[in-house]
């Protein structure tokens, strides 16, 4: 009896260790797949030991659960298009939450309910894996267009969340130190369904342009319920895991407000975009768009010896990668020094516009940051804007009424020519005007990004 | 239970600030692989959801069933769609 304990508990240390490794091994693209593959090894064994602990009694129903759902992820794994990953990352989340959430809710049903620090744990099980679910469920619903992006706001929002967030404490006071005032068995219920509330409206008045913080948010939440769930259950392996991906969440959420130049209260609670043109400058100081053809591009980009192309969410939507990677390569081959710019809010989650464009076979040492790249601008032939719009918009840094003012950005404006491609002049995700499509330097290709992409290359070729 | 308590909260804290200073290390490029992968660990949860569906307690058995089912969606795919990403990313 006693060595297994010790057994299992040393399995687990060893599955923390390849958690952390494999996570290290993240740090660099050469060895990233190994590094998940050590994670998955980690899972594995701490699977498997816990497989083997005494106090099970019946196998049935856990095995049929683990083949159910390994099942599902199999075919989410295999089937998901890259342009989805926002959705499925977000579904996950929330299905990590429910996890640690329904983990909370078994251990609370057979505990004693005397025990104030138990209690409070199974309390935030519960509470963050509650709101993790639903809030990544109106993630998944806003992304993939089932309900609307825009932010949902009604009067009296902040009185609603301020009674919601009250009830919640109560049922916590409640739950650690009075029970007996309603049953164990409605406690739970009533729990469950308040944290299924502000998950809710947590997310609902949030933008769909803004959906990047808040999954990463929601993976940070994920992380936190299990590692609440191990409190719980007094399990290191879970405390462990659970934090890292707490904290690499918070991480990638604080580098996405960072990228946007605003606080992450201002994401959560400011409703952005939803007052779209409240802001000046519609129609003042903008001059004369010029648009050109392809052919007239083909002409330009033959004679350019650098180029840095600049993606966004359209060039995906476009389905354009793949010709744009091609038109890269004739422009290498025809000497030209290639690059992409990636901005990190381009694309619906951090870093979604290297994977797309990892997936189209472009290399990932041609991939730069706007840091690196806005010292050169100037050095700049071509820049090819794909589907950006809010990521190169000069207010950002000249217009201090702009709502965007301050955001970092990739400062195309300063190349010698720029091309913008997009489908006609209306407005990004944020909904504020672009001046970048007036400047003297730029030139409008109007059209579905593909098939311009697709003309340039074939003049290339012929 | 106390001093349990507190060593959990001190591995806890260790692991955070463990968990920041590995993550501030990954690269840009790959956020969205980490975002999965990190996905795919939160499912450590199916540890705890074994155990309570393994139970001889009805409601522990149904909602620990329930538990196992969405945390090994969560740890499979998770996974693999880590590793099919990854094996996206080449050099020339």
């Amino acid at each position: 009896m006693m060595d297994i304990s010790i057994l299992v508990n040393l399995i687990y240390i060893a599955a923390s260790i390849l958690f952390i490794v494999g996570l290290k091994m993240l740090g660099s693209p050469d060895t990233a797949r190994q590094g998940n593959f050590l994670s998955a090894s980690g899972m594995l064994i701490a699977v498997v030991i816990t497989l083997l602990d005494q106090n099970i009694v019946d196998y049935r129903f856990i095995a049929g659960a683990l083949i159910a759902g390994s099942i599902v992820g199999y075919f989410a794994a295999t089937k998901v298009q890259m342009t989805s990953m926002p959705e499925m990352v977000a579904i996950f989340n929330g299905f990590g939450g429910i996890a640690s959430l329904l983990v909370g809710s078994a251990e609370y049903v057979v505990s004693s309910l005397n025990n104030p620090a138990l209690m409070g744990a199974i309390y935030m099980t519960v509470l963050i894996g509650g709101l993790t679910f639903t809030g990544s469920l109106v993630a998944y619903g806003k992304l993939s267009e089932i309900i609307s992006g825009k932010p949902f706001l009604y009067k009296g929002q902040q009185f609603v969340n301020a009674i919601l967030l009250l009830a919640i404490l109560i049922v916590g006071i409640n739950m650690l130190f009075i029970q007996g005032v309603i049953s164990p068995n409605q406690t739970l219920v009533l729990l469950i369904s308040l944290a299924f509330l502000l998950g809710v409206l947590f997310v609902i008045p949030i933008g769909g342009a803004d959906m990047p913080v808040v999954i990463a948010l929601l993976n940070s939440f994920s992380g936190l319920a299990a590692c609440a769930a191990g409190f719980v259950i007094t399990n290191n392996v879970l405390i462990v895991a659970g934090s890292l991906v707490g904290a690499s969440g918070l991480i990638l959420t604080n580098i996405m407000c960072k990228a946007m130049n605003r606080s992450l209260a201002n994401v959560l609670f400011s409703g952005f975009g939803a007052v779209s043109d409240t802001t000046s400058g519609e129609g003042e100081e903008q001059g004369e768009v010029r648009p050109i053809n392809a052919q007239d591009a083909y002409l330009i980009l033959e004679a350019a010896s650098s180029v840095l192309i600049v993606p966004g969410y359209g060039m995906a939507v476009a389905q354009a990668q793949h010709a744009v990677r091609e038109l890269g390569e004739l422009l290498e081959a025809n000497g030209a020094e290639v690059k992409y710019a990636i901005h990190p809010v381009a694309g619906r989650m951090p870093g979604h516009m290297n994977v797309l464009l990892a997936e189209a076979n472009v290399s990932y040492d041609v991939l730069v940051e706007p840091e690196d790249v806005n010292p050169i601008m100037e050095t700049v032939d071509v820049c090819m804007v794909i589907g950006a719009n809010d990521v190169v918009n000069p207010d950002a840094k000249d217009n201090e009424g702009s709502p965007i003012y301050g955001m970092p950005i990739i400062e195309v404006d300063n190349s010698k020519t720029v091309f913008v491609l997009k489908r006609s002049m209306a407005s990004g995700f944020a909904g504020i005007q672009n001046p970048l499509f007036f400047k003297s330097n730029t030139r409008m290709l109007f059209g579905d990004a593909k098939e311009t992409v697709s003309t340039i290359v074939s003049e290339f070729k012929g | 239970m106390e001093s349990q308590i507190i060593l959990l909260i001190f591995i806890l804290v260790l692991s955070i600030f463990l968990g920041v200073e590995l993550i501030t290390k990954v690269p840009s490029t790959l956020h969205t692989p980490l975002m999965s992968g990190a996905n795919a660990i939160s499912g450590i949860t199916l540890v705890g959801a074994i155990l309570s569906s393994g139970s001889s307690e009805i409601m522990t058995i149904i909602l620990g069933t329930a538990a196992v089912f969405f945390a090994s969606i969560n740890v499979v795919g998770g996974y693999l769609v880590t590793n099919r990403m990854l094996g996206m990313f080449k050099k020339k």
